[in-house]
């Protein structure tokens, strides 16, 4: 990490919610700019943020709007996007216009922390890939094309093999179905096709396929892969 | 209308009282009539005199359509006044200037002024006649101040022909004058008028030139300003005694009149009731109009029929009442006597008879007989002027049963009955001799009679004299007869046969005429007895139509008002579609609660005649009918029936209606007692986290002191815990709001039920933190058309009322299988179970299998969205208790599609 604490740019017109991940983010080292709403947002990107922390309500532009914007002059900052229950469609829109990530309202503070910790890491996963990823007792070596469980050598068709390589390489983030199809196939559009790939994966490398550990669905949106420092969560869950 | 005003006891009679009440109520505009007895008295002077000095007085005046015919000092009265452009229409290649209506109701200003009510505007306009439009500027608040000549007047009409030999046309009722609130007459002697006449200061149509001379004479200026005065004071009159009414100031009342005037096809009997009118007035009494159907008005011309049914509705017009009574056994007279005894009538007019001498010796005079019979009631015999036709133009009524086709078959059958006669009395001949012969024709003739009428019992008898004749009486086979004892015997058995065939056929023709009307009311009850048993709408507006179309043979639509215009509802014959001009007369009839289309004085341009249909309560739609035969559609006693029916049928719809409102009343009655119970509901599970939030977090901060680290994190994590309940719970009032609106609409796709199962579990993994949960769930199925969303909801919140229900410890167990045609999915929990008389109310929003406080708040709506989610996926859902130990389990069964995609294991 480097020295010089993280910019993190918040968007959001709600003073409370403001506050409190000012309170947050700075306990947890980062510098927090705050903007109540998107033409702040717009200029304080001058700035440089490490990431942007962005509500999709916002009043005077459209928070997918903004977010189009944002990307528009600097493509690469990793977003995460605040989002309201039941609003599938919108964290999909948000997702596939290009931000990394959502929390859904109201949230716990460690969830976001993960999220934004997840999104940073892949950003600067870019920069320097590590070769072995390893979470909970899956590890998957990307360059050897090998994948364990349990240090239990694990066979995969080369479909499957890619979406777990896609699912690595975005580890801890949510990727949307759109996304995934467009990685693994050219012409396929129909999500159902990745589901069943994904509950084949699932067969050979979680402990359970129907509770999975590693592969965790987000209903309505997408799949994500558990990234390493995420506390499991959930309590205490039997298995047959 | 006038002796309605009357009440015994002295009272303010209620007509009285409406009256004052009307002319307060802003809501009609009031009238003012400025009279004259003759053109070029000055009124229209008189007029904008009067109108400039209201807008001095700040009043909102401006001129519809005011006449100077360019008289300078009349022109120059109009300047400064806002004068309302007129419409220009064109008809048959002219063009013509007329008020323009809706500009005025548009502008809207307190008074306009409107001269010559008598005129008649062109073709085109909304109203036939200026009166009706003046008519409908009162209806809409506007006041009007108006100009007219005594002659216009209706019931002076004749009175004026008489004196000036110059019969108006253009006709104003008196209904509209009675309207007037105020009446004001400019008055000049005929002197000063005779000069002003030479002075050219007279404005003179070209076309009364000629009769001019005679027109403006001393003696007939005299005696139209003395008519003018009377009439003038009539009305002053009249609106006293209403005043003296209105506030029960005892006067001198007249005495309980009651007017009849008879009516029959003769031309003056239009001037009788114009007089019974005057004379009704005079005594402050109501009149009636009385026809009297005897056999021979079955026989009257077209043009006879119309002017009877002119001359009742003429009677109708100037407010009095029109009857038609059958005529039986009994003389006119009599029935006419009979009537007035029973309806109390004091007076009785009569027209003096025109008949000829011999006639009244044939017949009878009815004048006569009605003197002799009349008891106490005066009878006053009219002597009237063959007044000449009619100006008003020949309409042809609907005749009742146009003449039917010449048939022969009953001449046929008269000509065989007396061949048979002829055979049966040559029989008998031998044993009875030819005194009897006669009689055995006479049964044939009369038999014929009864069966087809008099003409073919005339053609029998005429057939039967000759046979009589020639077969019987000496010399037989010849038709000379030598006995003068025959001869009489002849001539007498003539007689009597033609005697006997008139009685015998009136009395057929009384039979049909009562068979008629037998048949009338027999309709008339059945279609009664059919509306009371109608259940709808539509089915009452059927029966109508097809009544109506059936009694009156004419075409019916029916109309119904919805969303602030008329909708043709139901129509005999069904296709009918009305064009615009019907669809314009049917708006106006609605609006204005008045006939309007063809026939009426609006829009007499349309295809149908459309009426108002009225109950107690108000106009509740109308009814438009047309047939093709051209002129009137209706005699007033087929627009009796018409009433009647239209009544009928007016209070079945109301009563149809009321059933609905009390549906709708029931309706919202039990929605609102749901909507209370939810709000009580609703505020109770908001509350009961709340208050845990704001108790542990107060306590956290007043008491932080206080507190040691371990009660500092449990109260903490009781805040956090709230806060997720409350939002849950919210989020299902959300939910619940969604499916009320019906806007949810599952966005479904071909989904792994055991991926939802575990998402939800997971969502669910604090919820079930302290419970255990086993899966079983079958390998293989096939995928399901779901919403995955909603879905995971649906388990979500059965997860989260099993986790609500049971212990700590206890496990809840999911499996699935699959069942036929469908997937099955089960989540069965080990808490006390449903009680067995809730199992079936348990998907209902807010209800609670166990009431009381130690419910955790927020189970009321979660079911009941799982329900709601579930059914929208096609599915279905249930709840049942276990059967091997206690605990509630609830089932959940979707559909496999007919593609199913099958999860292929293979890699």
């Amino acid at each position: 990490m480097s020295a010089a604490p993280l910019k993190i740019l918040v968007v959001d017109d709600e003073p409370p919610i403001r506050k409190l991940l000012r309170m947050g983010l700075s306990k947890q080292g980062y510098e927090v700019l705050e903007a109540p709403n998107g033409k702040t947002a717009l200029d304080l990107l001058a700035e440089k943020p490490a990431l942007v922390v962005l509500d999709l309500g916002l009043p005077d532009i459209q928070g997918l709007e903004l977010l189009r914007m944002i990307r528009g002059r600097n493509e690469g900052v990793p977003i995460v996007v605040l989002s309201s229950r039941g609003d599938e469609v919108g964290k999909v829109e948000a997702l596939d216009l290009g931000a990394d990530d959502y929390v859904t309202k109201p949230f716990g503070m460690d969830e976001l922390l993960a999220r934004m910790r997840a999104a940073l890491r892949h950003q600067l996963q870019v920069h320097g890939e590590r070769p072995v990823f390893r979470t909970g007792e899956l590890s998957v070596d990307l360059v050897r094309r090998i994948v364990k469980v349990r240090d239990q050598e694990v066979k995969l068709s080369p479909k499957e093999y890619e979406l777990l390589r896609v699912l690595v390489q975005h580890a801890g983030k949510v990727l949307t179905h759109r996304f995934l199809l467009g990685e693994l196939w050219d012409d396929l559009t129909d999500a159902q096709y990745l589901r069943v790939y994904v509950r084949q994966l699932r067969q050979k490398i979680e402990a359970d396929h129907e509770q999975p550990q590693y592969i965790l669905t987000e209903t309505g949106i997408g799949y994500r892969l558990r990234a390493p420092e995420l506390r499991a969560e959930g309590g205490t869950i039997s298995f047959k | 209308m006038s002796d309605q005003r009357r009440d015994q006891n002295q009272r303010p009679s209620p007509e009285a009282l409406l009256e004052a009440a009307r002319r307060e109520e802003s809501s009609t505009g009031q009238l003012k009539i400025f009279v004259g007895a003759a053109p070029g008295v000055g009124k229209t002077y008189e007029m904008l005199q009067q109108a400039r000095a209201r807008k001095q007085d700040g009043y909102d005046i401006v001129a519809g359509v005011v006449e100077t015919h360019g008289r300078k000092e009349t022109q120059a009265l109009l300047d400064g006044l806002e004068i309302i452009p007129r419409k220009r229409l064109e008809y048959k290649g002219q063009s013509l200037d007329e008020m323009d209506l809706d500009a005025v109701i548009a502008r809207r200003p307190q008074i306009v002024l409107v001269d010559e009510l008598a005129h008649t505007n062109a073709p085109g306009s909304r109203h036939p006649k200026r009166y009706l439009d003046v008519d409908e500027l009162l209806d809409r608040g506007i006041d009007v101040y108006t100009t007219v000549n005594i002659q216009h007047i209706e019931s002076l009409n004749d009175v004026v022909a008489q004196i000036t030999h110059v019969r108006v046309r253009e006709t104003v009722p008196d209904s509209v004058f009675d309207r007037a609130h105020a009446i004001e007459l400019v008055d000049l002697t005929p002197d000063d008028l005779i000069e002003r006449l030479k002075e050219g200061k007279v404005y003179v149509p070209k076309q009364a030139e000629r009769a001019l001379e005679h027109y403006f004479s001393p003696g007939n200026l005299t005696a139209l300003r003395e008519l003018a005065l009377r009439r003038t004071a009539e009305r002053v009159d009249e609106q006293l005694l209403s005043h003296m009414q209105a506030h029960a100031i005892p006067g001198p009342w007249a005495a309980g009149e009651r007017i009849l005037v008879c009516v029959s096809e003769d031309p003056r009997a239009a001037g009788l009731v114009r007089y019974a009118k005057r004379l009704a007035d005079r005594l402050h009494a109501p009149f009636t109009a009385l026809c009297v159907e005897t056999r021979r008005s079955l026989q009257w011309s077209e043009e006879e029929r119309d002017r009877v049914a002119d001359t009742m509705r003429l009677a109708e017009a100037l407010g009095g009442e029109a009857i038609t009574v059958p005529g039986g056994d009994r003389s006119i007279a009599d029935e006419v006597v009979s009537f007035a005894h029973a309806n109390n009538v004091t007076q009785i007019i009569i027209g003096k008879s025109s008949r000829s001498r011999w006639f009244e010796i044939l017949h009878g005079s009815v004048v006569h007989e009605l003197v002799r019979r009349s008891g106490n009631i005066s009878v006053h015999v009219i002597a009237g002027e063959e007044l000449k036709r009619d100006p008003i133009p020949r309409k042809t009524v609907r005749a009742a049963e146009g003449a039917a086709p010449f048939d022969p078959w009953p001449y046929a059958v008269a000509l065989l009955a007396v061949g048979a006669a002829l055979a049966v009395a040559h029989a008998l001949q031998p044993f009875f001799g030819i005194e009897n012969v006669d009689l055995v024709f006479l049964t044939a003739i009369v038999g014929v009679a009864v069966r087809y009428g008099l003409l073919p019992s005339l053609a029998a008898t005429v057939a039967a004299s000759l046979c009589y004749n020639y077969f019987f009486l000496p010399p037989i086979y010849t038709f000379t007869i030598t006995d003068p004892n025959n001869v009489a015997a002849f001539v007498l058995f003539a007689i009597v046969a033609v005697i006997a065939s008139h009685f015998a056929a009136r009395g057929r023709t009384r039979t049909v005429a009562a068979h008629e009307r037998v048949r009338t009311v027999e309709l008339l009850y059945a279609f009664s007895r059919k509306l009371a048993g109608v259940g709808t709408l539509d089915d009452v507006l059927w029966a109508t139509a097809y009544q109506t179309a059936l009694m009156l043979k004419v075409r019916v639509v029916l109309l119904l008002p919805e969303d602030g215009s008329i909708v043709v509802k139901a129509g005999y014959p069904p296709e009918d579609i009305l064009d615009d001009a019907d669809v314009a007369a049917a708006k106006w009839a609605w609006l204005n609660d008045r006939a309007a289309g063809r026939g009426s004085d609006t829009l007499p341009g349309a295809k149908r005649l459309f009426l108002p249909m009225r109950t107690g309560r108000g106009a509740i739609g109308v009814v438009g009918i047309d047939s093709d035969k051209p002129g009137p559609l209706l005699t007033p006693d087929q627009r009796r029936l018409l009433d009647a029916l239209m009544d009928q049928s007016a209070v079945a719809i109301e009563r149809v209606r009321l059933v609905e409102d009390l549906d709708r009343s029931k309706r919202a009655a039990e929605t609102d007692r749901l909507r209370s119970a939810l709000l009580t509901s609703i505020s109770h599970d908001l509350k009961t986290p709340l208050a845990a939030i704001l108790g542990s977090a107060g306590a956290l901060r007043d008491l932080s002191s206080a507190l040691s680290d371990g009660e500092k994190a449990d109260l903490l994590a009781t805040v956090i815990e709230e806060s997720e309940r409350l939002n849950r719970f919210i989020a299902n009032l959300l939910d619940m709001t969604k499916l009320e609106a019906g806007a949810v609409v599952p966005n479904t796709a071909p989904h792994d039920v055991g991926e939802i199962v575990g998402s939800a579990l997971r969502r669910a993994g604090k919820i079930l933190a302290r419970h255990q949960v086993e899966l079983q769930l079958a390998a293989g199925l096939p995928m399901l058309e779901l919403d995955a969303v909603l879905f995971e909801q649906v388990l979500f919140n059965i997860l989260d009322n099993a986790a609500k229900y049971s212990s700590p410890g206890t496990t809840i167990r999911v499996q699935s299988w699959r069942e036929d045609a469908s997937v099955c999915l089960r989540i069965m929990d080990e808490g006390e179970g449903i009680p067995a008389a809730d199992v079936e109310n348990i998907f209902d929003k807010f209800y609670r299998a166990q009431k009381g406080d130690q419910v955790r708040a927020g189970t009321g709506l979660g079911l009941a969205i799982s329900r709601g989610f579930v059914e929208a996926m096609h599915g279905t859902i249930s709840a049942a208790n276990r059967t091997d130990r206690p605990g509630a389990v609830f089932t959940i069964r979707l559909p496999i599609p007919a593609k199913a995609e099958w999860l292929d294991t293979a890699a």
